[in-house]
C-alpha cells in the first residue's frame, strides 16, 4: 500500500494551508437534514496530514480524552498506508466516525496543536473522520483478531457514548459484553440527541453493528431500576457498568411552561431524530413552529435552532443570557448556524413564556442582561437589566438549558452512593460504592460532551479488566493525568 | 419481537391484546404501563398492564382504536407480533389494604382500575367498582371486576345498568359513607368531576394521568402535568396522582397538542381502514369521550 513519497521539509509543511471541510451551500442545507460536512477526498486528507510536524512530545495527545495517538495515525496516513491508519485509530477510539464529528477538537487535540500557535492547528477531526469513514468502507482489509474469552461476563447500563466505548474495550479484552438499553434502539444520545444532520443515524448504527459484530450483545427495550434492578444484574454479572447518562431535562422554571409549543430540547431532538419526525411520513407528531425561540447556547441548543430551521421555521432564534465568546456550543456549529440564517440573541434570559387564549405559545417575554464578574465556570456572570423587559413573538419555544441526573436506576439500588444531585459517587478507577460496579459519563460528570463520556468508558473498562483479572481495580503504573472536565461542553 | 396470542374485542372499538413479554408479566405490579412499538418507525405508545400471568408469560394490554397508531395495534391478531414493549414503567399504584375502596372507570379507563380492583380485593379489601360507557355495548370488563366485588354499570342511555353518568352512582356512595379510597381512571372531563364531587367529602381519590410521553423514564418531559402547583411527569412520578391536586385543566389542554397532526394522520389512513371502524372512533362520545377521542395517542392508556 505505501508508495514512495517526497519527504517534505519543515518549512515545506508550515507552507501548506489548512484544508477546508467541504459543506453543503447554506441555503440548500437549512432546509433538509442530509450531512452539513462532505468530508475530505484522500488525496486532501494526505496533503493535510503532511502539515502535522510529529512533534517529540505531541501535545495533541494528551488533549484527546481517550489519548488517540494523532501522530502515527497522520503519519500512516499520509504515507498512503490507509488500512494501518484506520488500525491504529480504531485501537484507540472504539467511536471515531462520531468523534471525527462532534468533538470540540478547538479545545481538545487541535486547541494544543503546536501549528495554533503559529497560524492554524492541523485539521485533526476532518482527517479523523477520512480515516474512520474509510476504515468503515473497507472492513475487510482491517487486521480483526478474536480474543481468548475470559469466561468473564459484563453488563453495560445504557449505550451513548460512555457504554459502547467500554463495551468495545471490554469485548477486545475477551469479555462477554451486554449492553441494556431503555430505547428501542442502541446509540443513546447519538442516536436520540444528535440530529442526522451532524451525524448521520447510519454511521451510528455502522459502529454499533461493529461492536455487535465483536460480540457484543445489546438488550434493548430495558430499564435498569424497572425492568431489573441493579441488584439482580449484580448477581448475573461478574461486573457492571452504568453509563445512563444525565437524562432529565431542565427546565428555566418560570410562568408559561406548561404550555402547548414549549418542549424540552430532549423530547424535541428525540421526536425529530430517534422517532423519525424529520421525516414528513412519520408517525411521530412534531410542532412546526414559523417562529421558534430556542433558549440556551450549547450543542444541544444549536441541534435544537438548526432543527427547527429546517422543519421550516422562518424565524429561528438562539436565546442566549450571555455573549457570543460565552456560547459553550462547539465553534463549528455556531458558525454553521450563523450561515444558516438563525438568529442570535445575546445577553437575553427568558422570564415568561406568553400564551394565547387556546394554551399555545405566542411570545416569550425576555429580559435583558449584562455582563458583571466571572463566575465559578471562569465566565462572566449574567445579571439582569432592570426595566429591559421586551417580548420575542414565537409560536413553538425549546428550553436548552442542559440536564440532569435521573433517579430512575439509582432509587432502586440503595447501595450505590450518590451526591446531593444524584450523581453516582465513584473513587479513582471509577468503582462505585458498590463492589464491581463502575459508572462514567454523564450520570458520573454531570451533563459533558461525547468524547468525555467515551474517557471514562475507555478508563472504566480498563479498570474493571483489571478488577476481573485481579480483583483490584487499581492501577499498577500511573498513567497519563485523567482530563479534567471543567471545560466541557454540553 | 412480542407475539400476541389472544385477542378479542371488549367494545366497538375497545381491543384486548394479550402480548407475550415475559419478564414484564412476572414483575408488573398494579398502576405501571409499557410502552409499545408495532414496528420500524412507528410511534411510541404508553398502554396500561391491564393483567399479567406470569406462568404463561404474558401481559393484557387494552386498547381504544382512536389514532392511526392505535389503530394499528388493535388490528393485530394472534400470531402477529408488536417489535418492542418497554416496561413496566411508572410508580406502581399505592394501595390500602383494609377497608372499603371505590373503583371507578369510565369507557377505557376501566382497564386501568381493573388490576387495582384485582389487587385491592387480593389484600382483603373491599371493591366496589363503577363503571359505564355511553350504552350497553360501550361497557367493558364487567365481568372480570365483579371476580372483585360488587359493580355498578351506568349507561348514557340507560341501555344497560343505571342510567346516568358514573359521577352520580359514586355520589350515592359517597352520602352512604365508609370509603376509604377512591380510584377514578377515564376521560380528563369524567376524573375532573370525580375530584370534585370527592373533594368536599375528603375521600382520597387517585387519578390516573394519560399524559403524551415520548420514552416513558423521565427523559423527555412531554408527559409534565402541574399537581399542587408543580410540575410533575406523569411518567415517573405518577401515572397516578392525588386527584385534588391535579390541574385538569392543563392536563386536558396538553393532550390536544396533536390533535391537528392526529386528524391529518387519521386521513391518510381513511383509505384502509375497516369499514365502520373510522365511525366508531368518532362516535365514542360515552362518559365524557368526546374530550379524550381528539387527544392524540396520548388517551390510549
Amino acid at each position: 500500500m505505501t508508495e514512495e513519497r517526497p519527504k517534505l521539509t519543515p518549512k515545506e509543511r508550515m507552507a501548506i494551508d489548512r484544508v477546508a471541510m467541504p459543506e453543503q451551500d447554506p441555503a440548500v442545507r437549512a432546509v433538509n437534514f442530509r450531512e452539513v460536512n462532505l468530508g475530505l477526498t484522500q488525496q486532501i486528507a494526505m496533503l493535510e496530514a503532511e502539515r502535522c510536524l510529529q512533534c517529540p512530545k505531541p501535545y495533541c495527545i494528551d488533549g484527546c480524552p481517550v489519548s488517540v495517538n494523532i501522530p502515527r495515525f497522520l503519519k500512516l496516513l499520509r504515507e498512503g498506508d490507509l488500512p494501518g491508519a484506520a488500525d491504529s485509530l480504531l485501537d484507540d477510539n472504539a467511536l471515531p466516525c462520531v468523534t471525527g464529528r462532534v468533538c470540540p477538537q478547538e479545545t481538545q487535540c487541535e486547541g494544543v496543536c503546536l501549528r495554533a500557535k503559529k497560524g492554524t492547528s492541523v485539521a485533526i477531526g476532518h482527517l479523523e473522520r477520512f480515516v474512520a469513514d474509510w476504515a468503515m468502507a473497507h472492513p475487510a482489509e482491517l487486521i480483526h483478531v478474536r480474543p481468548q474469552p475470559t469466561g468473564r461476563t459484563v453488563a453495560i447500563v445504557g449505550s451513548g457514548p460512555a457504554g459502547l466505548t467500554a463495551a468495545g474495550e471490554l469485548v477486545k479484552r475477551g469479555h462477554d459484553v451486554t449492553i441494556f438499553e431503555a430505547f428501542h434502539a442502541a446509540g443513546g444520545v447519538l442516536v436520540y440527541g444528535i440530529p442526522e444532520f451532524r451525524l448521520p443515524k447510519d454511521i451510528v448504527q455502522a459502529e454499533v453493528d461493529r461492536l455487535v459484530a465483536d460480540g457484543v450483545k445489546i438488550v434493548p427495550n430495558s430499564i435498569i431500576g424497572k425492568t431489573y434492578t441493579l441488584p439482580e444484574l449484580r448477581e448475573r454479572f461478574d461486573a457492571i457498568f452504568l453509563a445512563v447518562g444525565a437524562g432529565l431535562p431542565v427546565f428555566m422554571n418560570v410562568p408559561g411552561e406548561n404550555l402547548k409549543g414549549v418542549y424540552s430540547a430532549n423530547e424535541y431532538l428525540t421526536r425529530v431524530n430517534l422517532m423519525g419526525a424529520w421525516n414528513p411520513d412519520s408517525e411521530t407528531p412534531i410542532l412546526h413552529g414559523q417562529r421558534v425561540a430556542v433558549v440556551g447556547g450549547g450543542n444541544v441548543a444549536m441541534d435544537s435552532v438548526r432543527t427547527a430551521k429546517r422543519l421550516g421555521a422562518h424565524e429561528a432564534v438562539i436565546v442566549y443570557r450571555r455573549g457570543h465568546d460565552e456560547l459553550p456550543a462547539r465553534a463549528e456549529e455556531v458558525h454553521h448556524a450563523e450561515q444558516e440564517g438563525i438568529r442570535f440573541d445575546f445577553l437575553v434570559a427568558p422570564v415568561e413564556v406568553l400564551g394565547d387564549d387556546t394554551g399555545w405559545v405566542r411570545a416569550l417575554r425576555c429580559v435583558r442582561m449584562e455582563l458583571g464578574e466571572p463566575d465559578a465556570s471562569g465566565r462572566a456572570r449574567p445579571a439582569p437589566v432592570p426595566g429591559s423587559e421586551f417580548e420575542i413573538p414565537c409560536e413553538m419555544v425549546v428550553v436548552a438549558i442542559g440536564t440532569r441526573s435521573n433517579p430512575l436506576l439509582t432509587s432502586t439500588a440503595p447501595d450505590l452512593k450518590v451526591s446531593e444531585y444524584g450523581y453516582i459517587e465513584t473513587d479513582e478507577t471509577g468503582m462505585t460504592s458498590m463492589d464491581g460496579v463502575f459508572a462514567g459519563g454523564d450520570i458520573v460528570r454531570g451533563a459533558a460532551t461525547v468524547i468525555l463520556a467515551m474517557g471514562d468508558g475507555k478508563r472504566s473498562a480498563a479498570a474493571m479488566d483489571r478488577w476481573l483479572a485481579t480483583g483490584s481495580a487499581a492501577e499498577i503504573e500511573a498513567e497519563a493525568p485523567v482530563p479534567e472536565a471543567t471545560t466541557a461542553k454540553v | 419481537m412480542h407475539q400476541i396470542v389472544a385477542r378479542d374485542q371488549l367494545s366497538p372499538n375497545v381491543t384486548r391484546l394479550v402480548v407475550e413479554a415475559p419478564r414484564i408479566a412476572e414483575v408488573r405490579r398494579p398502576g405501571q404501563f409499557v410502552i409499545v412499538r408495532l414496528g420500524e418507525g412507528a410511534e411510541r405508545i404508553p398502554l396500561t398492564i391491564a393483567d399479567a400471568d406470569s406462568a404463561a408469560g404474558t401481559i393484557s394490554l387494552i386498547i381504544q382504536g382512536i389514532g392511526a397508531s392505535t389503530l394499528d395495534l388493535v388490528g393485530l391478531q394472534p400470531g402477529d407480533a408488536i417489535r418492542d414493549v418497554a416496561g413496566p414503567l411508572g410508580r406502581p399504584t399505592d394501595l390500602i389494604d383494609h377497608g372499603h375502596a371505590v373503583c371507578v372507570g369510565g369507557g377505557v379507563g376501566t382497564a386501568v382500575v381493573y388490576p387495582i380492583a384485582q389487587e385491592l380485593h387480593r389484600r382483603g379489601v373491599a371493591v366496589t367498582s363503577i363503571i359505564g360507557g355511553r350504552s350497553r355495548e360501550w361497557v367493558i370488563l364487567e365481568d372480570e371486576l365483579r371476580t372483585a366485588g360488587e359493580v355498578i354499570v351506568c349507561t348514557d342511555d340507560g341501555s344497560y345498568g343505571r342510567h346516568g353518568f358514573v359521577t352520580e352512582a359514586l355520589k350515592d356512595l359517597c352520602e352512604a359513607g365508609g370509603i376509604d379510597e377512591i380510584f377514578a381512571v377515564g376521560p380528563v372531563p369524567m376524573m375532573r368531576a370525580v375530584a370534585e364531587l370527592t373533594r368536599p367529602y375528603r375521600i382520597r381519590t387517585t387519578v390516573s394521568l394519560n399524559a403524551i410521553m415520548v420514552d416513558g423514564t423521565g427523559m423527555c418531559g412531554g408527559c409534565r402535568v402541574s399537581v399542587d402547583g408543580d410540575t410533575r411527569y406523569a411518567c415517573v412520578d405518577g401515572p397516578e396522582f392525588d386527584g385534588h391536586q391535579v390541574d385538569f385543566r392543563v392536563l386536558a389542554d396538553r393532550l390536544t397538542t396533536y390533535r391537528e397532526f392526529e386528524q391529518q394522520s387519521l386521513a391518510r389512513r381513511e383509505a384502509c381502514l375497516i369499514p365502520g371502524l373510522a365511525q366508531h372512533a368518532e362516535a365514542d362520545q360515552g362518559q365524557g369521550a368526546a374530550a379524550a377521542s381528539a387527544v392524540g395517542e396520548g388517551v390510549a392508556r
